[in-house]
This record gives C-alpha cells, sequence and structure tokens, in this order.
C-alpha cells in the first residue's frame, strides 16, 4: 500500500474518531459512536500493516502474537470489571498508555536508522523526551490512581514536607538532564539521561497523585486521560504520524475539559487540586461554625413510609452506593415507587464517585431509565416541589454550607439542594464528616431524617416494607 | 421502670398519653407499662390493643399510679370525681410525673406537687430551641388546633370554601382571614387554602412573611413600623400606635372576608383583644370567626369560653379544646413526643431506666419540680452559645479566601480579562518563538496538532455528562492509537527495539480491544 493510500486511510480514521466522540452526545447515538471509533481503529492498524514500513513474515508474526495476547487480556478484563470498579479499570489503561508511549520513545531513540541533523534532530529529540516524560508521569500516577481507587492504597493525601519545593526540584532536574540529553553527540550518551529522567518523571508522578485525597480522584483520572492523550500526541509529533497527532490532540483536550468540569463542579482550582492536600492547605477553615440542633433517626419502615406518601422524591446518590453496591436495589425501588404512580428521579453531581459520570454507569447497570437521571443543574430547582429527596451515601456534595457559610471549606461549591425538598433523609453509616472534613448542617437541619446503617442493607429494609 | 397511663379525668378530655405504638417503643428501650382500662377509648385505641403491645391494663387508677414509676399524663393533676381525692395525692418521692403542667399559671399546684416530693417535668416548659423541637408538644397540638378550627370554620360556614362555576350558578371562593401566624395560624392557613379559599394572615412579627406567601396566602402588613418579635419565637405585646394601626386594618378585613380564625397569644397574659364587638357587627351574617385563644379570654370580645355563640348572624366558636376534637390524631402525636422526651432522658437507649440530667438545658428547662424542690422557671440560657458572634468574629480571617477564588473562577470581569490578556500574549509569544525557529516539516505537524486540540475541544463540549465515563474509556481506547506507533517499529532492526515495541504492542492491545470492549459493555446499558 503506498503512502497516498495511508495518508488517505489515515484521514478516513481521524474523522471516524471525532464522530466517535461526537456520537458521546446523547445515549442513543452512543453505541454508533462507539463502533465509529472501532472502525476507525481498524482501519488504521490495517493500514498501517499493509504499509511499506512493516514488513518480513516474522514482523507479522511478532505483531499477530502480541495484539492476540494483549487484546485477549483487555478483553478478558472488560468483560470481568464489576461497574463500580469502572474508576480503577480505566486507571489501570491509563498506565497501560503512559507505558507504551515510554517504551515507544526508547524504541525510536536507539532506533539507529534515523539519520537527522540540525533543527530536526534537536527538535526529534525533543519530542522524544517529552513523549518519554509525559508517558513516564502518566504511568507511575495512573498505577498510583488505580492503587487508591481499588483501596490496595489509602485514599488519605500523602502531603510531605515541602512537596511543592520537592516537585520543583525534580522539574527543574528534568529540565537540566532535557540540557544534556539534547547536547548529547552520540545516541549512547543520551540514554543516561533519558534514563534519569524517567525515574525522575516516574517519582513525580507517584508523588502527585499520593498527595491527592480520594474524593478529588474525578479530577485526577480525567487528568490522567489528558496526559495519555498528549503522550500519544508527543509520540505522534516524533515519528511524524499526523494521526497520532490529531487523536492525542483530541484525547488530550477531552481529559482536559472533564478535568475543567470536574473542578468547576468543585470550585477547587484545578491548580490547588494537583498541589494535593485538600483540607491542610486552610488549616483555619476547621473553626467553620459548627452546626447546632439534634439529628433524627429513623429506620427503615419508616423511609418506607414517607416514600410511599409522597408524590415527587428525587434520589441523590453519592460515593456510598457504589460502595454498598447499593444500585440493584436503588432501582428496584424506583420501579415500585414508580408503578404506584410517584415520580422518581435522580439527581447527580458532578463529582459524586470517584470518576466523572459513574454515578450514571452505575444506574445505566442497574437498569434505571437514563431519562429520569438528571444533572445537578436540571433538577435544582425541582427540590422545593419535591416531598422527599433521599440521599444515599454522599456527604459534601448536598452540603448547605457551601452556600451559607463563607468560611466553610467547600463555600461556593455547587451543591444539590436537597434540603429544599419537604423532607430529606440521608443514609449514611455514622455521623462521620464527609471526605473535605466538614461537619454537615444539612444533618441538623429540622425537615431532615438520618438513616443510618450500611446503604445496602437499608434499602432492602425498605423495599422489603415497600412491597 | 415502669411507666403509668390513667385515663384523664377532664371533663370533654379525648386524648391520652400513650398510644401502643410509642409503648411498643418505649417498651425496647426496657420500659414496662401499666395502662388505666379505657384511657384511649375516646382517641379509638381499645384496651385489647395496650394489652397487645404488652401493657397491663388495670381497672383502678390508684393502682396506675401506684405501680408505676412514671406517670405519662395529657393534663395537670386534679381532682378525680371517682376516686374522691385529688390526683397529686398518689404521687410520692421517687415518682416521676410528666404532663402539662403551666406552672407560671399554677402556683398552687406547683406547691402540692412540691410537696409529695416527686419531680415533674411539665411539657409545656420544654425550651423552644431547634434541638428540642422533637419534643414540642405545644408544636404538635397548635398544628392540630389550626387544622381543627378550619374544619370547625368550614362546619359552621353555610357556603363552599372553593370558588366554583356549576350549572346552577357561580360560587364564589370563601375568604379567609388569619390573625397570629404561629404553628397554628401556618396550619390553619394550609388547610383553608387547601379547600379553595382565599387566606390572608396577618402577624406582628414580619419575618413569618416569607412563610405565609410560600403557603399561597396574602400577608397583610399594619401601616406601623415596629417589630413584634419577642423571646422563643413567640410575639410580645405592641406599642399603643400599633395596636390602632392594627384595629384599622382589621376592621377593612372584618367587612370583607368570611371567616377569620384567630391564633394571637402572647405566653403567660391574656389574649389581646383583636376583633372587636363592632367588627362583629360588620360582618357579613353567615360568617364564622373561630377563636383558637378563647381559653384565655379570646382575641375577639365576643368570644365565650367553651361556646359557639351567634351574634347579628355572625357564628363566633370559642372552643376551649381543638387539639382533643381530633383525639386520635392529638394522641398519636402527643405520645410521640412525650416517647422522644422519654429517648432524651434515657441517654443509653436501653436498661428502661431515666436519668434527669439538670446539666442539659432541655431536660432542665422542662423539670419544674425536682424530688420536691422548684426548679421553675430555669436559669436564663447563656448566650454566648449562639452562632451570630462567632460569624462575625471571623469574616476577617476568612473572607478573603472566597473573594480570591471568585476572582480566579472567573466571575469578576477585570481579571479575567487580564488573565485572558496574559494568556493570548504568552501565546503569541511561544507561536512567534516556534515560528522562527522551527522546521518546515514540525510546522505542518504543529498545524495539525492545534486545530485537532480546537476539534476536541469543540466535540467534547457536546458530550452529555450521564456519558462522561463512557467518554473516558472511549478515549482511552482511542489513545491506544498508539499501537501505529509501535507496528512500525517493529520491524527495524535491532532485537531490543522490537522487543520494546512488542511489548508497547502487547500493552496497547489490551487497551484497544478491552477499552472498546467495556465501553461498548457500558452503553449497552442506557436505556430509556
Amino acid at each position: 500500500m503506498s503512502e497516498g493510500l495511508i495518508t488517505v486511510a489515515y484521514i478516513g480514521a481521524t474523522i471516524l474518531f471525532i464522530l466517535s466522540l461526537g456520537g458521546l452526545s446523547h445515549p442513543e447515538s452512543s453505541r454508533r459512536g462507539n463502533l465509529f471509533g472501532i472502525i476507525g481503529m481498524a482501519i488504521a492498524v490495517i493500514a498501517t500493516l499493509m504499509g511499506p514500513r512493516v514488513n518480513g513474515t516474522l514482523t507479522f508474526g511478532i505483531i499477530l502474537a502480541a495484539m492476540t495476547v494483549g487484546g485477549a487480556v483487555g478483553v478478558f478484563a472488560a468483560r470481568q470489571v464489576k461497574m463500580t470498579q469502572m474508576p480503577e479499570l480505566v486507571a489501570l489503561m491509563h498506565s497501560l498508555v503512559g507505558l507504551a508511549a515510554c517504551l515507544v520513545g526508547y524504541a525510536n531513540y536507539i532506533d539507529p536508522t534515523a539519520h537527522l541533523t540540525g533543527a530536526e534532530k534537536t527538535i526529534h529529540e525533543a519530542e522524544i523526551y517529552l513523549g518519554v516524560l509525559i508517558g513516564a508521569v502518566t504511568f507511575s500516577g495512573s498505577v498510583i490512581a488505580f492503587g487508591k481507587l481499588s483501596g490496595k492504597i489509602g485514599g488519605k493525601p500523602l502531603t510531605l514536607p515541602g512537596r511543592h519545593q520537592f516537585n520543583l526540584a525534580l522539574l527543574i532536574l528534568a529540565l537540566i538532564l532535557g540540557k544534556v540529553f539534547l547536547g548529547a553527540e552520540h545516541a549512547n550518551d543520551g540514554l543516561f539521561p533519558l534514563l534519569a529522567m524517567t525515574a525522575i518523571a516516574l517519582v513525580f508522578g507517584v508523588h502527585m497523585v499520593m498527595a491527592i485525597g480520594g474524593a478529588d480522584m474525578p479530577v485526577v483520572v480525567s487528568m490522567l486521560n489528558s496526559y495519555s492523550g498528549w503522550a500519544a500526541s508527543a509520540t505522534g509529533f516524533m515519528l511524524n504520524n499526523d494521526l497520532l497527532i490529531v487523536v492525542g490532540a483530541l484525547v488530550g483536550s477531552s481529559g482536559a475539559i472533564l478535568s475543567y468540569i470536574m473542578c468547576r463542579a468543585m470550585n477547587r482550582k484545578f491548580l490547588s487540586v494537583i498541589a494535593g492536600g485538600f483540607g491542610t492547605a486552610g488549616s483555619s477553615s476547621a473553626v467553620a461554625a459548627a452546626p447546632v440542633g439534634s439529628v433524627v433517626a429513623i429506620n427503615a419502615q419508616e423511609t418506607a413510609e414517607l416514600l410511599r406518601s409522597a408524590r415527587n422524591v428525587i434520589i441523590v446518590p453519592g460515593y456510598g452506593m457504589a460502595v454498598a453496591q447499593a444500585q440493584h436495589t436503588v432501582c428496584e425501588i424506583t420501579k415500585i415507587l414508580r408503578g404506584k404512580g410517584i415520580n422518581v428521579r435522580f439527581g447527580i453531581h458532578p463529582v459524586a464517585g470517584r470518576m466523572p459520570g459513574h454515578m450514571n454507569v452505575l444506574l445505566a447497570e442497574a437498569k434505571v431509565p437514563y431519562d429520569i437521571v438528571l444533572e445537578m443543574d436540571e433538577i435544582n430547582q425541582d427540590f422545593p416541589t419535591t416531598d422527599v429527596a433521599m440521599v444515599i451515601g454522599a456527604n459534601d456534595i448536598v452540603n448547605p454550607a457551601a452556600q451559607d457559610d463563607p468560611g466553610s471549606p467547600i463555600a461556593g461549591m455547587p451543591v444539590l439542594e436537597v434540603w429544599k425538598a419537604k423532607t430529606s433523609i440521608v443514609m449514611k453509616r455514622s455521623m462521620a464528616s464527609g471526605y473535605a472534613g466538614v461537619d454537615n448542617p444539612l444533618f441538623y437541619k429540622e425537615n431532615n431524617r438520618m438513616l443510618f446503617g450500611d446503604a445496602k442493607k437499608m434499602l432492602d429494609e425498605v423495599v422489603h416494607n415497600l412491597l | 421502670m415502669k411507666i403509668g397511663i390513667p385515663k384523664e379525668v377532664v371533663a370533654g378530655e379525648k386524648r391520652v398519653a400513650a398510644t401502643p405504638d410509642s409503648i411498643e417503643k418505649l417498651t425496647k428501650l426496657g420500659f414496662s407499662f401499666v395502662v388505666e382500662s379505657g384511657a384511649g377509648d375516646l382517641s379509638d385505641f381499645a384496651d385489647s390493643t395496650y394489652r397487645a403491645v404488652g401493657a397491663e391494663v388495670v381497672d383502678d387508677p390508684k393502682s396506675v399510679w401506684a405501680k408505676a414509676d412514671i406517670i405519662m399524663k395529657v393534663n395537670p393533676p386534679m381532682h378525680h370525681p371517682v376516686a374522691g381525692c385529688d390526683e397529686s395525692t398518689w404521687l410520692g418521692a421517687g415518682k416521676t410525673l410528666i404532663s402539662f403542667i403551666w406552672p407560671a399559671q399554677h402556683p398552687d399546684l406547683m406547691k402540692t406537687l412540691a410537696a409529695t416530693q416527686a419531680t415533674v417535668l411539665a411539657v409545656d416548659a420544654v425550651p423552644r430551641i431547634s434541638r428540642a423541637q422533637k419534643l414540642d408538644v405545644l408544636s404538635s397540638m397548635a398544628n392540630i388546633a389550626g387544622y381543627r378550627a378550619v374544619i370547625e370554620a368550614a362546619y359552621h360556614f353555610g357556603r363552599f370554601f372553593t370558588g366554583q362555576i356549576t350549572a346552577a350558578g357561580k360560587v364564589p371562593p370563601a375568604k379567609v382571614l388569619i390573625v397570629g401566624v404561629g404553628v397554628a395560624g401556618l396550619a390553619a392557613i394550609g388547610t383553608a387554602s387547601g379547600l379553595g379559599a382565599i387566606v390572608r394572615a396577618s402577624d406582628t412579627r414580619p419575618e413569618v412573611q416569607d412563610q405565609v406567601k410560600s403557603l399561597g396566602a396574602e400577608f397583610l402588613t399594619v401601616d406601623y413600623q415596629e417589630d413584634g418579635t419577642g423571646q422563643g419565637g413567640y410575639a410580645k405585646t405592641m406599642s399603643e400606635g400599633y395596636l390602632k394601626a392594627q384595629e384599622a386594618m382589621l376592621a377593612r378585613q372584618a367587612m370583607e372576608v368570611d371567616i377569620i380564625i384567630t391564633t394571637a397569644l402572647i405566653p403567660g397574659k391574656p389574649a389581646p383583644r383583636l376583633i372587636t364587638a363592632g367588627m362583629v357587627q360588620s360582618m357579613k351574617p353567615g360568617s364564622v370567626i373561630v377563636d383558637l385563644a378563647a381559653i384565655q379570654g379570646g382575641n375577639c370580645e365576643l368570644t365565650e369560653n367553651g361556646k359557639v355563640v351567634v351574634h347579628n348572624g355572625v357564628k363566633i366558636v370559642g372552643h376551649s379544646d381543638f387539639p382533643s376534637r381530633l383525639a386520635r390524631q392529638a394522641s398519636q402525636l402527643y405520645a410521640t413526643n412525650l416517647l422522644h422526651l422519654i429517648e432524651e432522658l434515657c441517654p443509653s437507649k436501653a436498661g428502661g431506666e431515666i436519668y434527669v440530667n439538670m446539666n442539659d438545658e432541655v431536660i432542665r428547662g422542662t423539670t419544674v419540680i425536682k424530688e420536691g424542690v422548684i426548679t421553675y422557671p430555669p436559669p436564663k440560657p447563656t448566650v454566648p452559645t449562639t452562632p451570630a458572634p462567632q460569624l462575625f468574629a471571623k469574616p476577617p480571617v476568612e473572607l478573603p479566601k472566597p473573594a480570591a477564588a471568585h476572582g480566579h473562577g472567573g466571575t469578576d470581569a477585570p481579571a479575567s480579562s487580564r488573565s485572558v490578556a496574559i494568556v493570548g500574549l504568552v501565546g503569541a509569544v511561544i507561536f512567534g518563538l516556534i515560528g522562527f525557529s522551527a522546521p518546515a516539516a514540525f510546522l505542518g505537524h504543529f498545524t495539525v496538532f492545534v486545530l485537532a486540540c480546537f476539534i476536541g475541544y469543540m466535540v467534547i463540549w457536546n458530550v452529555t455528562p450521564a456519558l462522561h465515563t463512557p467518554l473516558m474509556s472511549v478515549t482511552n481506547a482511542i489513545s491506544s492509537i498508539i499501537a501505529i506507533g509501535a507496528l512500525i517499529q517493529v520491524s527495524s532492526p535491532g532485537i531490543l527495539i522490537t522487543l520494546l515495541a512488542g511489548l508497547a504492542v502487547v500493552l496497547t492491545a489490551v487497551n484497544m480491544l478491552g477499552g472498546f470492549w467495556v465501553t461498548q459493555r457500558m452503553l449497552r446499558m442506557f436505556q430509556r
């Protein structure tokens, strides 16, 4: 296949990828979108394999074997993964992209067939350096994110003393090594700075994600998504391959936008999330006005009673629902209530859960119809006309202090205004405060009821009482 | 401990201090019960229903008081017509009485009760703070009274509440005026507007205006500047000038409305006279006045306590027992309030023992006699615990933070336009440098890169938030396009390169197939 044909095939693949992302604007068109993505990928791979730069039976053998092994692993993982574990899987996959970018960068650097000189050589090497750097950060950062999301590493932010200085030192070191690397006359001379920089980048990735707490994970996951895109883009520059550049840029900007949306939903600046250690920076916040009053606890039977006598119900799920695997029970409750003619809807906060859109996927898995699952902005004005707002395993995203108390660490964060409903029910394990360490005045509101216990167990009891 | 539930002795009292429901819950806390036979009859709780939840039912009131450690009842102790002696003589050291007492109004009763060496908790003395709301029987009863007042008015009123246009002619909606918007007033507003009436309300405290409006009623303002907010959420007595302006307003309203429901009470004082005989005179025949303050002298000059009287065709309802007229509901709420009180007194939530903790603000306020010693009135609550001063003390330290956040968040226009300018300038410099020094081939790729970023930006904003997770997994799958780079390198010379590239192919293949597969799996789940 000639270079021209390959280029045309790549353009086709690019268009298909754009269509694929565009298809996700609506659940109806999304499956077709994914299909476009698959076709685009197939075209790109086949065109490359048929191109002049892939030759020899052995090469095809290796590629076939590698793709079979990798593909089998991927399909196996994709089939086995539980929907509550999606964030972990996505983080793990980001790490693979990062590692692959590193490997391709190294392979490209030691490739003796390239003969470049002058500015072109410098730019090419800078591209390699950058590609490996981003790849390594993505790799180690994603591995740590995977560890945190799967609970293998504690969710608490690790805040080393002088961590900003540490990061800065790493950055400066990486820049110096970069200068040494670019100045290297021979390929072998450059290998050491490249390896050293890779080590630094790995340490940086680990340190960066370690410093970020559990509930900031949506930002981290989408940020790593973005990085994996930039890594692909850098690889594209390195290989003079427009397809990689375009796709990398698409993925990179997608992740960046998601990070931005997540930060906006928490009213936090991207840099402060990345700098990590939420709650320690604003130590004065600890004195925020403690709520007064008492909490009213109810049991599952009374909850069922409240739900049954309601006309409008809004359910606000949070990470606690995912932890307790309660989405199927929630769906069952929804079905029963809707069967009774009660208008049940869901209010989803953008950062509910551990990755963007996490709650939507869980509810979809439980077969909750997607048209009753609404975003915060769509549903917030409906709370005053709602009889019961049920909060399942969420805390900070329904905290009225974000609006009322300018001294609160989460002041200004958009929240779901559940307290405006006639009655709100909060399901929680205990009175412990949320991730932000802020006491929640909602619990002490007069029209709020607490249902203590494991979300799954309590909801099962509620179902039992509803029948 | 054993809790005794005697039958109420006041004539016409239908309520009972415990329901089978509340007894069942308290039994779980370790308490046992003795109930006088027939105690719940008038609230439609038969003796058998008490027996069913494990309570002992006895015929004789005296043995209820004798067997029980704690007596829960509705009305204060009084002369027992059948036994021929005062109920308080059955109290004694070590016993606890929980009921309405009205200690300020009944000093003699307080002395008698103190002489018995018993402990007395007055449910009417529960402090009006938010923590004690679940024990607040006054609110529960006022809520019922407000509802019942509208029902009584509807019963005596000869027309529909709601306006209708029927084949037999047009019916105008009834106009209801609620004077005094406390708990009872709010309940009355809700009930009357629920029945379809046009509802207006008036109160001396301006802060209730929003509550009135939220229930769909019109708030009538008095043409005079004075705030009537008193202690504990009650109103205070108003000045002469205000009262004049208020009278003029009510006089105008009286001529217009069909029903007046008055609920104006100032604690410990006779009810204010708001509706004069002249105003009653000016009302349309067939109108109804329901006076919830009848027991304290009435808000209307012509109210007679406990009676319905007719003046010039206007019926004036002066019942003194509105909650009791909804006996089952009133008993349920009263019993639940007492249940919460016992829970407060029994902090361990088990063991069936109560502990009168005089350091607890709520229990301190409610306890009017502790082991024979009169502890009423309670000391004034300590003021510094209110959150307001704290709030004022904080802003100097706290305020700069949100302000700064807003500045960078983009709501502050000058700052954001400045930052846009900076970003633009930096971008221009970088682009200039690249254009100056980079070779042509790189610039071609760079163009593609920048344009692709913009396409990505445009496309991604259209993605619905519900699909953010599939978006991440599909972009993840797509980013395995890096495989192309690896594929090209596999056939490069050198076993190390082949090895590295081969490994990269394996990794990207995991992503490619796994990513698309899991995305498809997720998207299939999204159903309408």
